[in-house]
């Protein structure tokens, strides 16, 4: 028995103000040899897709709170409706901001506490990664990796209530740590409360992280542990149920 | 007619303000050494139109919720006055 596999297709999304959209395209293409498209905020289709990537950037100039505006770009009903209907769904640094602000996920990002734009590379513990087989399958609990980060406003706060809820339900995907693994003031880069880089929804198909996989998904830029979740992702989209398939 | 709305966006009771601290520790630093715990904000003027003042009320009141302000980490509050003085050349055009 043959098993059918068919290459991811990945819709990318682009604001005016989207910096990272070429990267992610890069990856999926020449690294990973997905089929890819990038998809305007004005559209209202994504087309058809196996996942959707919200990249980093400043959309619309990250003008009164960072993703505030992006929300209501036209293209974020089809995100919202894919998100809905299990498809998996990534944002990145702003692509994190938007769906904050978007509902999509709990809590919003803030300027980092030291009021700098921290760019650097960041050891991150992963934490319960069965919370989202989609974008962490391959991923063990505990484990570390190292992705870039590169942003200016990327505390993450949320009430009290909500951090217990989002920890208490294993949504907390991703913490900022020192190469030990400690989560450390030190090994915070932006402030976030209870060292959070990543979390996910409640059904774990829509993961936002304030670092960036997708510079790292090459020994030349120097890591490709970025390139984990892409694989998670690909691994997870061929052992779907072939009757969940191609119905997002 | 025209209301002018001034929106007044807060962040929240126990929400950091890094931007706060620094300005606070700069006053201080100047001399100002009563100075304590600085918060910012935001102000936004809006200019709009609506039949009365509940209806205008209501307007801002929704533009804040929608879009203004974040409730994770920011209030709003506004002072709402009827924008008699409006240049006809500044409305914005519907």
């Amino acid at each position: 028995m043959t098993m059918v596999t068919t290459r991811p297709r990945v819709a990318v999304v682009v604001f005016p103000g989207t910096w990272s959209e070429r990267d992610f395209a890069h990856v999926a293409a020449e690294v990973l040899g997905w089929e890819h498209r990038l998809v305007w905020h004005l559209d209202t289709d994504l087309g058809a897709c196996d996942a959707v990537v919200l990249p980093g950037g400043f959309a619309h100039g990250d003008h009164l709170r960072t993703g505030a505006i992006a929300r209501f770009s036209p293209i974020m009903e089809a995100v919202s409706a894919f998100a809905d209907a299990g498809g998996p769904v990534i944002g990145s640094c702003n692509g994190f901001q938007i769906l904050t602000e978007a509902g999509l996920l709990p809590g919003a990002l803030m300027r980092n506490d030291h009021l700098e734009f921290r760019c650097d590379w960041q050891w991150l513990r992963v934490e319960g990664p069965q919370s989202t087989p989609a974008w962490l399958g391959d991923l063990a609990d505990g484990e570390l990796i190292r992705l870039p980060v590169s942003h200016g406003e990327g505390r993450y706060v949320a009430d009290p209530a909500t951090l217990d809820e989002l920890e208490a339900t294993g949504r907390v995907v991703l913490r900022y740590a020192d190469a030990t693994g400690a989560l450390t003031e030190e090994a915070n880069p932006n402030g976030s409360e209870r060292s959070i880089a990543g979390i996910v929804n409640a059904a774990g198909n829509v993961l936002g992280l304030m670092p960036h996989p997708e510079r790292a998904a090459e020994i030349e830029v120097g890591g490709t542990d970025g390139l984990r979740l892409f694989r998670s992702l690909e691994r997870w989209l061929q052992q779907r149920p072939a009757s969940a398939e191609r119905r997002l | 007619m025209r209301w002018l709305a001034e929106v007044h966006v807060a962040l929240r009771q126990g929400i950091a303000d890094p931007e706060g601290q620094t300005i606070g520790s700069a006053l201080r630093s100047l001399g100002y050494a009563s100075v304590g715990d600085v918060r910012t904000g935001k102000l936004i003027r809006v200019p709009f139109e609506a039949n009365d003042s509940a209806s205008a009320e209501a307007i801002v009141s929704e533009m804040c919720q929608r879009l203004l302000a974040n409730p994770v980490m920011e209030t709003a509050s506004w002072e709402l006055r009827a924008d008699e003085q409006q240049d006809a050349d500044e409305a914005v055009p519907s």
